[in-house]
């Protein structure tokens, strides 16, 4: 009997080890390393799931809804006036705060102006001033006015993710070994990470205010590269099937490339229901958006949603 | 070698600690927090569990279909089928009880081959038709057949939700209404109407009689004009706050503030139409606003918008 037990215990103890080293040996390879500076690969934020939301109870629902509020910064210029007011007068209605920062100023619509031509500058002293003047708003959506977004689906995107930890969230591009959120998609960045970014923008070595002249990186970048050195990474948003949120191209765009790919599920193969962002849209584009995000739907198709959003005040196209 | 009791212990301690340790390693570590996916790669939650369609049409929903038995017709030809037949096909089609589609030539698309040849001096010969064909087939088995164009994009549900008002033993029937050239009305043709089965009933008898002849090539119109002669009245589709349900032209032309400038004419695009006709397709089943309390609410009675006008809610 005894034999029997010894050899058992022989088998499970050489059988434990040996899967031991088999799962060490697995995190030694590239991608999988635990330390903080190289968590880069393949970072994704999907949406909260149906199971998840039901777990919390109606006073936490409340209070999620209530401190999922996003403050949006807008980067306008009066040359091209009319998305401008375009984006004033659609997407932009739904932000707690929308914010408009421009180039320079300009009587025709209400902005700060920053009265700065350097992009990166510009940005810089953009969310330095939307961080000063956050209130109580914790989330920052960064946009320029020819982005499109739902902020419905943003809030439920964000909706049980803490912003006093560092999110950085779009659509992810790899350059090299950078990666970032495409400009285009917009930008999400969590009060946290706001704070740390502007807490970097002091440091010139790190991250200079005019990038050196033969080293000019777009401001997406630029954004990225600062961030990096906080230890806030890019994540890609997705929804609960993997598919992106945020989208560098429009709605009539996408539905063209995947008549192309996907003849035969063209809709289900292109756009995720519940995306938050499309990007190179047209003012009047944007408002046929209006009408087929806020307005247009078939009767009957009830979602038992788990929290409820308000349509803003004065408005009447959504 | 003799596999003697020992060796047995040993294989199967061997794969209790192996399989102990992989399920203490790669299990416990997948329920981190739901809220922090910023570490490391995606976690092994399974978010499978995921209502594959978050559409869960209510009890509404299902009852209408069952209750509003609606047979759509597309207009088309041979020469439109690849080009737009096929996309009304891929979208909005299935949600008709029926649907055909009515050609010059029968063929596997499926169509359905009427009497008559292609052109638009035809049109009217061709409803004409279509509906004599549907009268003989499907009469008794549907209360209201719609018409539509091949590049006309048509919300069913809203539909059914218009006509589960109404009775289609009446003879009335549905679209956007025109006012000149007939006394009543007619409806326009590019918007797509819809007649109850006593009004396809009488539309038939029209012609069985004499009473309605083909006596213009302009379809809707012409079928306007039998309409009135057979007493068949246009009815009102609009919705509780009076807006226009059927829309002749693309949602552009009602929704943007300032036209652009006049395309010239080789950039007019009629081929962009199935774009379209998806692009209307995901933002109606698709693409919503998450949690989005809608402003317009159609199950409002029209004496509950005018108080709920006077002190300012928003409904």
């Amino acid at each position: 009997m005894l034999s029997e037990g010894s050899s058992f215990m022989k088998g499970m103890a050489l059988g434990g080890i040996f899967c031991l080293v088999l799962a060490l040996l697995g995190s030694f390879t590239p991608g999988m390393q635990s330390s903080p500076e190289d968590q880069h690969h393949h970072h994704h934020i999907k949406a909260p799931s149906t199971d998840e939301l039901q777990r919390l109870s109606e006073p936490q629902m409340v209070e999620l809804t209530k401190k999922v509020r996003v403050y949006c910064v807008v980067m306008v210029q009066p040359k091209v006036l009319v998305y401008w007011a375009t984006a004033k007068d659609t997407w932009s209605k739904h932000c707690d705060q929308a914010v408009f920062y421009s180039s320079e100023s300009t009587k025709a619509l209400e902005a700060v102006d920053l009265n700065e031509k350097d992009e990166w500058a510009r940005l810089r002293k953009a969310l330095k001033h939307a961080y000063d003047n956050a209130g109580d708003l914790r989330w920052f959506f960064v946009a320029r006015p020819t982005t499109f977004a739902i902020i419905e689906n943003l809030k439920y995107l964000l909706l049980v993710k803490d912003p006093n930890e560092p999110f950085y969230i779009g659509h992810t591009v790899k350059s090299g070994e950078l990666e970032y959120v495409e400009y285009d998609s917009g930008i999400v960045l969590s009060y946290e990470a706001l704070e740390r970014l502007v807490k970097v923008f002091k440091d010139e070595e790190k991250c200079p205010e005019r990038g050196r002249a033969l080293w000019k990186l777009s401001e997406e970048k630029q954004l990225a590269v600062c961030l990096k050195y906080t230890g806030v990474f890019a994540e890609n948003g997705e929804d609960v099937h993997g598919k992106g949120l945020f989208n560098g191209k429009s709605v009539s765009s996408l539905i063209e490339e995947s008549m192309v790919k996907n003849p035969q599920d063209v809709v289900e193969g292109c756009c995720s229901d519940l995306a938050v962002t499309f990007g190179g849209m047209s003012p009047s584009q944007m408002q046929v958006m209006m009408f087929g995000v806020y307005r247009l739907r078939p009767y009957g198709h009830d979602f038992h949603d788990s929290l409820i959003l308000l349509p803003p005040e004065g408005s009447d196209n959504d | 070698m003799r596999i003697n009791v020992s060796h047995m212990f040993f294989v199967t301690g061997l794969c209790t600690g192996f399989l102990s340790i992989y399920y203490f390693v790669y299990y416990n570590t997948s329920t981190a927090e739901a809220a922090l996916f910023s570490l490391g790669h995606t976690s092994g939650v399974d978010y499978d569990r995921w209502i594959q369609k978050n559409l869960l049409p209510d009890e509404d929903g299902s009852a209408l279909s069952q209750n509003v038995q609606v047979l759509c017709w597309i207009m088309t030809g041979p020469r439109n089928l690849e080009s737009r037949a096929k996309h009304i096909r891929a979208t909005w089609a299935k949600r008709c009880n029926k649907i055909l589609y009515m050609s010059s030539v029968e063929t596997d698309f499926p169509t359905v081959g009427l009497n008559v040849s292609e052109g638009r001096d035809q049109l009217y010969w061709k409803t004409i038709r279509a509906f004599q064909y549907i009268y003989q087939h499907h009469r008794n088995d549907y209360d209201w057949f719609l018409k539509a164009d091949d590049d006309t994009f048509v919300v069913i549900e809203n539909l059914r939700h218009i006509l589960s008002k109404q009775d289609p033993k009446k003879p009335v029937y549905f679209g956007r209404r025109f006012a000149p050239f007939v006394h009543q009305g007619y409806m326009s043709g590019g918007a797509g109407y819809v007649l109850s089965k006593e009004a396809l009933k009488r539309f038939i008898e029209g012609f069985d009689k004499g009473k309605c002849t083909h006596f213009s090539t302009i379809e809707d119109m012409a079928l306007g004009k039998c309409m009135e002669t057979m007493n068949v009245e246009p009815g009102d589709s609009r919705d509780v706050k009076g807006r226009q349900t059927f829309h002749p032209y693309p949602p552009d032309k009602y929704l943007i503030k300032q036209q652009p400038r006049k395309r010239p004419w080789y950039l007019i695009y009629d081929h962009y139409k199935p774009r379209e006709m998806y692009m209307l397709e995901y933002f109606t089943y698709h693409l919503r606003p998450y949690g989005y309390k809608y402003r317009y609410n159609p199950d409002v009675t029209a004496t509950e918008v005018e108080s709920n006008n006077t002190t300012t809610v928003s409904d």
